[in-house]
C-alpha cells in the first residue's frame, strides 16, 4: 500500500503567506519609521521616549506586528534557501522544523520583551 | 554558473540592440575545440582541439562532423535531424547552451569555437549527456490531455474538441517545446536542486493546464505545488533566452503560479465536445 503523507500547507499557502507577510512589513515597517519623525531623530531614540513608545499600546501591538510578519517571512525565506542545499526527506523535514521553531522562539522572546517593557506583567 | 548567466544576459542584451544587422565574421578556418571525458571509464576532463575548414553557412553540428569524419572518429556527439527540429545536438557552445545544428560559425566570435556539454545533465561521454531524469521530470507533469469525457478506444464514440483561435493562443507557444533540454542547463535553481522540475516541465505543465480540452485542473496544479516544485524558481529567466524555438518557459511558470495563487482565474471553460457523426 502506498504511504500517503498528510499534507497540512500547500506549498502555495506557504508562500501566499510569505507574500502577503513581505507586503504588510512593509507597512508597519513604514509606519515604525514615521514614528521617528515626530521629534528629533536622536530625541526619539533617548530612552525615555522609547520606553513611552512601548507604554503606548497601539505603538506596543504595532512592534508585535512587526516581530510576528518579519519572523515568519525571514524563516520562511530562510527555509526556502536550505530547501535547495540538499534533496532528501531527513534534511528537508530537519529545516521545516528548525525554522518553525526559530521562529516560535525568537516570536515568544520578541514578545516577552514588549510585555515586559510595556509593564503589562508588572 | 554565474558566468554562463551573465554571458547569456549578454546575448540578450547584444540581440536586442542590433538584432536586424547582426555581425557576421566570415572566415576560411575555425579551431573547434571540442570537450573529451568518458565517464564510464572516469577519464580526466581534457579538450581536443581541431582546425576545420568553414564557410559562411557551416554550422557547428557540421564542423564537429568534418572534424569526426576527418580528423577523430571516437568524438562523442548527439544529432539527428540537422534542422532544429529534433532537440538532439544541445552543447554548450563557448559556454552557452544551444543547438550545434543552428549556431553558425560565422555568428559566433574568435577563432576557437568551445564545444562542451550541457551543464545540470550527468555526462555520457565528450558532448553526449544523459536525459533521464530530464525527462522523468517532463514524465510528471502528465504531459498529455487528461478527460474522462472523451473515449479513445472506441473509434465509433470518437468526438473531437472544438477551440477557438483565442483558445489555443494561449497554450500554442509552449507546444513548440523540442524538449532539447537547453532551458534545463542555463537555469540556476536545477544546477543546486535535483528535484526542482526544470523549466521545460513547469511550461509543459502550463500548456496543459492551459489547454480547454484538459479537465483536469487541481491535479495537475497538485503536482507542481510541491517543496520543489514551481515555487523554487528564481525568475532568472536564462530559460527563456537560450529556447532555439522561441517558447519563453519563465513566462508559463509566471503564468501558472498566477493560477496558484488565485490571482488568475482558475475557472477554466472547457472545450465542447462535438460528435463526429452528428456534425
Amino acid at each position: 500500500m502506498m504511504k500517503t503523507r498528510k499534507i497540512i500547507l500547500h506549498e502555495s499557502q506557504i508562500m501566499k503567506i510569505h507574500y502577503i507577510t513581505a507586503i504588510a512589513a512593509l507597512f508597519v515597517v513604514a509606519v515604525h519609521i514615521l514614528m521617528r519623525l515626530i521629534m528629533p531623530y536622536s530625541m526619539s531614540l533617548q530612552y525615555e521616549n522609547v520606553v513611552v513608545n512601548y507604554h503606548n499600546i497601539p505603538y506596543a501591538l504595532l512592534l508585535e506586528s512587526i516581530l510576528v510578519l518579519i519572523a515568519i517571512h525571514g524563516f520562511n525565506g530562510l527555509r526556502v534557501i536550505l530547501l535547495e542545499f540538499r534533496q532528501n526527506e531527513i534534511w528537508e523535514n530537519g529545516i521545516t522544523i528548525f525554522t518553525i521553531a526559530a521562529m516560535i522562539a525568537i516570536i515568544a522572546y520578541g514578545t516577552r520583551t514588549i510585555i515586559m517593557a510595556n509593564q503589562l506583567g508588572l | 554558473m554565474k558566468e554562463i548567466i551573465k554571458k547569456i544576459g549578454m546575448i540578450k542584451n547584444g540581440n536586442r540592440k542590433d538584432d536586424n544587422n547582426r555581425k557576421e565574421i566570415l572566415r576560411n578556418n575555425v579551431v573547434v575545440k571540442v570537450f573529451r571525458a568518458n565517464r564510464s571509464k572516469g577519464d580526466f576532463v581534457s579538450y581536443d582541439s581541431f582546425e576545420v575548414p568553414v564557410q559562411r553557412w557551416t554550422t557547428v553540428l557540421e564542423a564537429l562532423l568534418y572534424a569526426k569524419s576527418y580528423l577523430d572518429s571516437s568524438i562523442g556527439i548527439r544529432y539527428s535531424c540537422r534542422m532544429a527540429s529534433c532537440g538532439s545536438c544541445g552543447m554548450k557552445i563557448n559556454g552557452i547552451p544551444r543547438l550545434a545544428c543552428y549556431t553558425k560559425i560565422s555568428e559566433l566570435e574568435g577563432s576557437t569555437i568551445t564545444c562542451e556539454p550541457l551543464a545540470n545533465f550527468p555526462l555520457i561521454r565528450d558532448l553526449v549527456t544523459d536525459f533521464s531524469q530530464f525527462f522523468n521530470h517532463h514524465k510528471k507533469m502528465q504531459p498529455y490531455i487528461h478527460n474522462e469525457n472523451s473515449v479513445m478506444t472506441d473509434s465509433k464514440k470518437l468526438i473531437e474538441f472544438k477551440q477557438s483561435v483565442e483558445e489555443v493562443d494561449k497554450y500554442l507557444q509552449f507546444s513548440y517545446c523540442i524538449k532539447c533540454g537547453l532551458c534545463y542547463s542555463a537555469c540556476p535553481t536545477v544546477a543546486t536542486d535535483t528535484k526542482f522540475p526544470g523549466p521545460q516541465a513547469l511550461s509543459q505543465a502550463y500548456r496543459y493546464y492551459a489547454d480547454t480540452r484538459d479537465n483536469d485542473t487541481k491535479e495537475r496544479l497538485n503536482i507542481v505545488d510541491e517543496k520543489h516544485g514551481i515555487w523554487r524558481c528564481h525568475f532568472a529567466g536564462s530559460c527563456s533566452t537560450v529556447c532555439p524555438k522561441g517558447v519563453d518557459p519563465a513566462l508559463g511558470i509566471q503564468l501558472l503560479r498566477g493560477h496558484l495563487m488565485g490571482f488568475s482565474k482558475n475557472e477554466k471553460k472547457i472545450a465542447k465536445l462535438h460528435n463526429r457523426s452528428t456534425s
